[in-house]
């Protein structure tokens, strides 16, 4: 430390540091800027006493002010729904068997059952609704129950082999293992990939018109009324080798699917079912 | 200067600006009348786009998130040409700033020329430098409040035309000039004009040169840009040295007159040398140039002149012509780069299409099987169109034989995309089973959007996934 004195060569002030002979000169701040800055510090405090801002033990003071994210993303969601609600009232009026897919209010459909879609359903389908053994792939043409729109939304809204809804689809395979013998589901199990065109005699023929002709067809092409599947097509929800069709026919399968019009709103059925019969299966 | 048993931060020095008249005057005068007419008018120019887009020549549309200039229309995804203006307005302040120094704080930054204004509007009111310097000093009394609200009045309607002009280029002018009339304007223009409103009244009225000298990085980057051959406002001491009255024999050409400080909107003494502070508006040289003539001495005590000249001057020779320093590696490289991307730019905008189509496979699945045992593929595409009318886009696909194409929701290969909008269409292309692309991991597809109007085409490059039975 030097004593502040007067540089000659500037008339200016020096500040009194000195390090090894250089010296600094006194080049004051402005005062608003002071003043600019004693404000933020102000402006600071004050907005973290009225805003959520300073963390206890369990959570953050609240603020004075009673602000929340939440509420504001429960007040967006309420004015989105708001704004949407004419398409709603549309949507729930529309014949879905003459839904113009060229349309406005289909388009919203789609964007609306796609995160429906997404939240619900994509648990056993699948984000990309291509599903999964034993949960049927949305985007072939291959339908159990139907695949025109209206189908469709009762499939949703009711469900399948569920006991929770009287109206759900319903329909329950034979587990054969207690009727047949081992080598006469061999036999089966060896016939049906030939289907429609295989050999109509032989063994596994005659097991076939015997057994399973009566739901599934005399060709096995199946029967929607009872979603009973089509055995001659190149879909196998369950497995289409050897011996995943040995154990659909030994013990049977049962697949369920919730009801899903006691969980979500008509509005929501509507739009889930127009996106789902939107992703290149639908009839 | 303060005495040290001042804080650490010291009140702005008033600065009284007095009136000056010259040609460096005359020409700021045409330039601020230039620029604040362009800000002002600019949005009141009509532009019709036909009936479905906005008749605004000059708009920047956030919500429907277009830019339109004129003839032009900027799609988001062609923020590049906005960015390659802005690297253009860069490179041409290098050049500016490197050719004549610092030009566009001098005579162009709206802070220059917003002060400049407030200053024609203080001096209206309040007088020239002498009386405002003794009302500034004067007790309050009823002259001098009435004198200052008269002032700040006028300021504030200069700052409400400023703030609002700006939202009159993110809305439909007339529209929103209406709705401000009936008070029915939405709340974000009012809080925009209301925010303008007060930074142009603190800044031009309050502010001036501390915004400069304390708030702008540009002085600071400038200096980078500056070397001996940049034409700036100088002082020849050379000549003016030693300054002292007319009578005395040794004095040089400057008398000590002060005419340069009192004109200086900075508070500054040019004859200090270069400085941060001096923004080379070139009054000063007005104020010199003026003297000069009444003492019948030579112009340019003051002047536009390159550092480099002065040990030529001093020793009584010639400077070197404009052009010498001008022209130099330095400038010509600026040019060149500015020119490059301006036709780059140019070229860009003419071969801009009208029609553009992009397409993204859906990967979740790759691909689906269907009954038949056909493979079928999923593609997400956008249609552009960016003409003011809906236009039929064919769809077609070229690649391997077996491909086939099918479009969601319609039956046939076409599909009207709305005027000025992208349309999300999903396609389905399926090969049948036993096919080559059925069967093989991947094959090339490409696919072809034609507007059906006048057979404008585009395409996009895809890939067919096969189940890959047969590799």
């Amino acid at each position: 430390m030097t004593k502040p004195r007067v540089d000659e060569l500037t008339g200016r002030e020096t500040m009194g540091h000195d390090f090894d002979g250089i010296e600094e000169l006194n080049t004051p701040m402005p005062r608003w800027w002071l003043i600019t800055f004693y404000v933020t510090v102000f402006w600071g405090l004050v907005y973290t006493i009225a805003f959520p801002a300073w963390p206890m033990i369990s959570g953050a003071t609240a603020g004075l002010l009673g602000y929340a994210t939440r509420a504001e993303v429960v007040a967006d969601i309420e004015a989105h729904e708001t704004a949407n609600g004419e398409l709603v009232a549309s949507l729930l009026e529309t014949d879905l068997a003459a839904f113009d897919p060229q349309s406005d209010l289909h388009r919203y459909a789609v964007a609306r059952g796609g995160s429906v879609f997404r939240a619900q359903c994509s648990q056993c389908h699948g984000a990309g609704a291509a599903g999964a053994v034993g949960y049927p792939n949305l985007l072939d043409n291959d339908w159990l129950w139907g695949g025109d729109l209206e189908t469709i939304a009762y499939t949703v809204r009711h469900g399948i082999r569920n006991e929770t809804d009287i109206d759900a689809h319903w329909s329950q395979m034979p587990a054969f293992g207690e009727m047949l013998e081992p080598d006469e589901i061999e036999a089966l199990a060896s016939f049906i990939p030939s289907l429609p065109g295989g050999g109509a005699t032989g063994r596994g023929a005659t097991l076939f018109a015997e057994n399973c002709a009566s739901c599934h067809g005399d060709a096995g092409l199946g029967d929607r009324e009872q979603g009973a599947p089509n055995l001659a097509d190149a879909i196998w929800l369950y497995g289409g080798d050897r011996k995943s069709l040995v154990e659909s026919i030994t013990n049977a399968r049962f697949g369920v699917m919730p009801a899903w019009g006691q969980r979500l709103s008509e509005a929501d059925v509507r739009a889930v079912s127009t996106y789902v019969h939107s992703l290149g299966g639908g009839e | 200067m303060n005495t040290m048993s001042d804080s650490l931060y010291a009140a702005r020095e008033p600065v009284f600006p007095k009136r000056v008249d010259g040609p460096f005057r005359r020409l700021k005068w045409i330039i601020m009348v230039g620029t604040l007419g362009i800000y002002y008018l600019t949005p009141w120019i009509r532009w019709d786009r036909g009936p479905h887009l906005p008749d605004q020549a000059v708009l920047v549309d956030l919500a429907g998130r277009r830019f339109y200039f004129f003839w032009i229309e900027i799609w988001p995804h062609e923020f590049y040409f906005v960015a390659g203006l802005l690297i253009m307005a860069a490179l041409g302040l290098f050049l500016f700033t490197s050719a004549l120094g610092r030009v566009w704080c001098g005579y162009t930054c709206p802070q220059t020329v917003w002060t400049d204004l407030f200053i024609l509007v203080e001096r209206w009111i309040e007088g020239d430098r002498n009386a405002r310097v003794k009302l500034h000093h004067a007790p309050w009394s009823l002259r001098k409040v009435r004198l200052r609200l008269m002032k700040w009045v006028a300021w504030v309607l200069v700052g409400l035309a400023t703030g609002g002009a700006w939202v009159f280029y993110f809305a439909d002018a007339p529209t929103l000039a209406v709705q401000f009339a009936t008070l029915t304007a939405p709340a974000i223009a009012w809080s925009t004009v209301a925010i303008l409103t007060a930074t142009t009244f603190i800044f031009g009225g309050f502010m001036r040169e501390q915004v400069c000298i304390y708030m702008c990085p540009w002085p600071r980057i400038q200096g980078a840009m500056m070397d001996g051959d940049t034409l700036t406002v100088a002082y020849r001491d050379w000549r003016g040295e030693p300054r002292g009255k007319k009578r005395v024999a040794a004095a040089g050409d400057c008398v000590d007159c002060n005419a340069c400080v009192a004109v200086c909107p900075m508070g500054i003494d040019i004859r200090d040398g270069q400085q941060m502070a001096c923004i080379t508006c070139a009054l000063c040289i007005d104020a010199c140039d003026d003297v000069m003539t009444k003492l019948g001495r030579e112009r340019g005590l003051i002047d536009y002149l390159a550092l480099s000249d002065a040990p030529r001057e001093e020793a009584g020779e010639k400077p070197q012509p404009a052009w010498v320093h001008i022209l130099r590696p330095r400038t010509i490289l600026y040019t060149a780069i500015w020119v490059a991307i301006g036709l780059g730019m140019t070229y860009a905008l003419f071969i801009r299409p009208e029609i553009e189509v992009t397409v993204s496979p859906v990967r979740n699945p790759t691909f689906v099987t269907l009954s038949d045992g056909a493979i079928r593929n999923t593609y997400e595409l956008r249609l552009r169109n960016k003409h003011g009318q809906e236009r039929m886009f064919g769809v077609h696909l070229s690649g391997d034989l077996h491909l086939s194409l099918s479009l969601e929701g319609t039956p046939y290969q076409a599909i009207e995309v709305p005027a000025d909008s992208t349309l999300r269409l999903r396609v389905y292309v399926t090969a049948p089973f036993g096919s080559a692309p059925a069967s093989s991991e991947d094959s090339p597809v490409r696919f072809w959007v034609e507007d059906l109007g006048n057979g404008e085409r585009a395409h996009k490059n895809s890939v067919f996934n096969g189940n890959g039975t047969s590799s």
